[in-house]
């Protein structure tokens, strides 16, 4: 590094990390916010079903660090409770968590600093995908400068799953049976707050189209395909929603 | 072939439910995250791909969503399906109304969800 650039290069790269660190920080305080909290009661709920499910805290712990998804996480305490093995176990997980691939597909080039952003960076802001980090991300994430977006995601997503880690703790030791009626407003919690926030988030008519198709569809292929039920409707839907909306775009070219 | 397809005699041990966790679980959900990552790397921001890849994750994410509300899990599933169903729909019109503000459709469905519960099981 003998070039004449030498000492204003690390000036910039150090300014750079200053930056970093305060995007970091915004992302976590953005965290403290009424999606964190309504996300935060699903895994209260969460907590209630596994300890009734006889799964340890230690356990309840692991699944919530490390799956990160809640509906994921239901059907591995599922499968762990029914003794199955870790074939049709895995199988099962996977097939439930097939939505993180296109999610993380559509936030890449979001995220991305073109040449500059590390892979090893990428794969571990990935691990926050999950409809609430994904959707506040593809909402907001466009607004802040890209160099921005990465740190603040992970800030963001590092927060918040640590905020609810803690609290599904505590509401394991706690409560040992929550009210029928609790138990069940928090269930209806997650998918009421899902379907406000993902139209929130819908930029284009083809986002739109696409959410009105997965609602139709979702059904339909969970009576008919159970198991790829998601998969298909996420395909059949997502393309019926794109071919739709761009034909009303540009016609028929 | 213990431990493959059935718990077996592995599921009275401490660490079997942990090699569950790690391998039926983390791998099995963060892998599509990792492809995600490779396969998106090449996606262009204002490309038609990349909405086609939107509308695919949104149908997706949406699908799920009518089947926790259709076929809820745990206690839930005891309500009627109508009532689930219109305290959602109640929720989303104030969600609109309410120049989207997601608070006010979650404690609208919650509020019209508990208040038919009650209503229902006093009848």
């Amino acid at each position: 590094m003998s070039s004449p650039n030498g000492a204003s290069e690390k000036q910039s790269e150090q300014s750079e990390a200053i930056s970093s660190r305060k995007w970091f920080a915004r992302g976590a305080r953005a965290a403290i916010s009424i999606p964190a909290f309504i996300l935060t009661a699903a895994f209260v709920g969460y907590a209630g079903l596994a300890r009734e499910t006889g799964l340890t805290l230690l356990e309840t712990l692991a699944m919530t660090g490390f799956i990160w998804a809640l509906p994921s996480v239901v059907v591995l305490t599922g499968a762990l409770s029914s003794g199955m093995g870790i074939v049709p176990a895995g199988i099962a997980v996977a097939l439930a968590s097939v939505r993180l691939m296109p999610m993380t597909m559509a936030l890449m080039p979001i995220i991305k600093v073109q040449g500059k952003t590390k892979n090893w960076q990428l794969l571990i802001a990935s691990h926050f995908v999950a409809v609430t980090a994904w959707v506040y991300a593809m909402k907001h994430l466009p607004e802040l400068p890209r160099e921005a977006r990465l740190p603040f995601f992970v800030g963001f997503g590092s927060s918040i799953s640590t905020f609810v880690f803690v609290l599904t703790g505590i509401a394991y030791l706690l409560v040992e049976r929550l009210p029928d009626v609790v138990a069940g407003a928090l269930f209806l919690l997650t998918p009421v707050y899902f379907l406000c926030s993902l139209w929130g988030a819908a930029r284009l008519n083809a986002d739109k189209a696409a959410m009105v198709a997965g609602l139709v569809l979702g059904p339909v292929f969970f009576i008919s395909l159970p198991g790829l039920d998601l998969l298909w409707t996420g395909l059949m839907g997502g393309t019926l929603a794109y071919l739709a909306t761009r034909i009303w775009r540009r016609g028929l070219s | 072939m213990d431990g493959l397809m059935s718990s077996g005699a592995y599921a009275d041990t401490w660490w079997w439910p942990f090699l569950m966790i790690l391998v039926a679980g983390w791998l099995a959900t963060d892998v599509w995250r990792w492809l995600g990552v490779f396969a998106g790397g090449r996606l262009r921001e204002d490309g038609e791909l990349l909405i086609w890849v939107r509308c695919v994750a949104t149908a997706l994410v949406a699908g799920l969503i009518s089947k926790l509300i259709l076929f809820p899990q745990g206690i839930l599933a005891e309500t009627p399906m109508w009532l689930r169903l219109a305290a959602t729909v109640f929720g989303f019109t104030a969600f609109l109304i309410s120049r989207q503000r997601v608070v006010v459709g979650v404690l609208v469905a919650e509020a019209f969800l508990l208040v038919g519960w009650t209503a229902l099981d006093l009848f």
